[in-house]
């Protein structure tokens, strides 16, 4: 028996909202969007979390705009705070080493993340969920109960096709998806929209692609005034 | 004192499973994998002061430590983590503490280098039985 499940949502008992932002591919901006909007809730006040569980592809730290804070260990790990967001990732553990991992071991990452880690009290706890529909997008679905799914797309078929796997997942497993954000936007178009409006999905706005927003990578201050972090901002108003 | 997250989740799990059966449990085993490298005092300690506040003195909690034995997925060669932990830099060894599969950012197969492995056995916490009274 494993005991690591009777303590999961103890852990996770006294943060107000779980906010999972998902994808279903990589490379749509899911890691970006959950980063900002972490930072963007701390800067109107809130006591918030962002926890990376993209473990085989960990990001967020990159963004956040610092490595050099350790968790502390008490009576399990406590997240350092960074820039305002209390920060929890396995690059802590792992570096910039790969980490290969198969099915079961993935399952046994997740559990002892969300087992060990302490919040404490949060306003927010904002999760980048891993790509896909596997092991540990489905171990997530199951253990953490509390959770509010928002989407990223980019108005690209391909993009479009897979996140709408996850969308069928979440909609069998009658799962509260709080709104689609389009990203990327590079020319007039309503696909991702339309899809939206046929899924009863709320639509939450669009992101042009900035080109900005690599330079401005770990500097938060010009990072929150790109035009990506504006935009973002105005979109996500509708569900905050 | 990560030991403690651990103990309380095992102290949580015992309680969940007595109040759901409506019996008193009498033993519970718990295997310790090496590979988490769990000190056995801080996790005892926790685990004495946890049964404390859930009303669970009477339950005895037994240790069983468990080598961890890793197994390449590749050339089928088969090794004890002890071999790698003599020579482990604290640093990755505490990373391995805290994340027991954190192992496949650091180590490789002794025979051929590959970092696709299995932990056979000796992973970490587990609770291998729970005796109820009059069993």
């Amino acid at each position: 028996m494993d005991p690591r499940l009777a303590i999961i949502n103890e852990r996770l008992r006294n943060i107000g909202r779980i906010i999972a932002v998902g994808s279903g591919k990589g490379g749509v901006g899911k890691s970006v969007v959950s980063a900002t909007l972490s930072l963007i809730l701390s800067r109107k006040n809130f006591k918030v979390g962002l926890f990376d569980l993209d473990f085989k592809g960990p990001s967020c730290h990159l963004i956040l705009g610092s490595t050099k804070e350790l968790p502390k260990e008490e009576k399990g790990i406590i997240p350092p705070l960074i820039n305002g967001v209390y920060f929890m990732t396995i690059y802590y553990y792992t570096g910039d080493n790969p980490l290969p991992l198969r099915g079961e071991e993935a399952v046994n990452v997740f559990r002892e993340l969300l087992s060990i880690t302490r919040w404490g009290e949060l306003d927010y706890l904002i999760i980048d969920m891993p790509p896909g529909v596997g092991d540990e997008t489905l171990e997530l679905l199951k253990l953490i109960k509390r959770r509010e799914i928002l989407l990223v797309t980019t108005p690209s078929i391909l993009s479009l096709n897979t996140v709408d796997k996850l969308v069928k997942l979440l909609k069998e497993l009658k799962i509260t998806i709080l709104g689609m954000i389009e990203n990327m936007r590079t020319k007039p178009s309503d696909i991702v929209e339309k899809y939206a409006q046929r899924n009863s999905i709320r639509y939450l706005g669009y992101i042009p692609f900035d080109n900005t927003l690599e330079d401005n990578i770990g500097k938060i201050e010009s990072f929150l005034d790109t035009d990506f972090s504006k935009m973002l901002q105005k979109n996500v108003e509708k569900i905050l | 004192m990560h030991e403690w997250a651990l103990a309380e989740a095992i102290i949580k799990t015992i309680d969940n499973v007595a109040k759901e059966k409506g019996e008193k449990i009498f033993r519970v085993i718990v295997k310790v994998g090496e590979l988490q490298q769990i000190e056995n005092d801080i996790l005892e300690f926790a685990l004495n002061e946890l049964k404390k506040e859930y009303t669970l003195n009477d339950v005895e909690i037994v240790l069983e430590e468990e080598p961890a034995v890793l197994r390449c997925r590749v050339c089928g060669y088969e090794w004890k983590f002890r071999d790698n932990l003599a020579n482990l830099d604290p640093l990755i060894a505490e990373s391995i503490h805290f994340i027991p599969e954190s192992v496949h950012a650091f180590i490789k197969c002794p025979s051929c280098g590959s970092p696709d492995f299995e932990i056979v056995k000796g992973r970490g916490v587990w609770i291998e039985e729970i005796e109820f009274e009059g069993e």
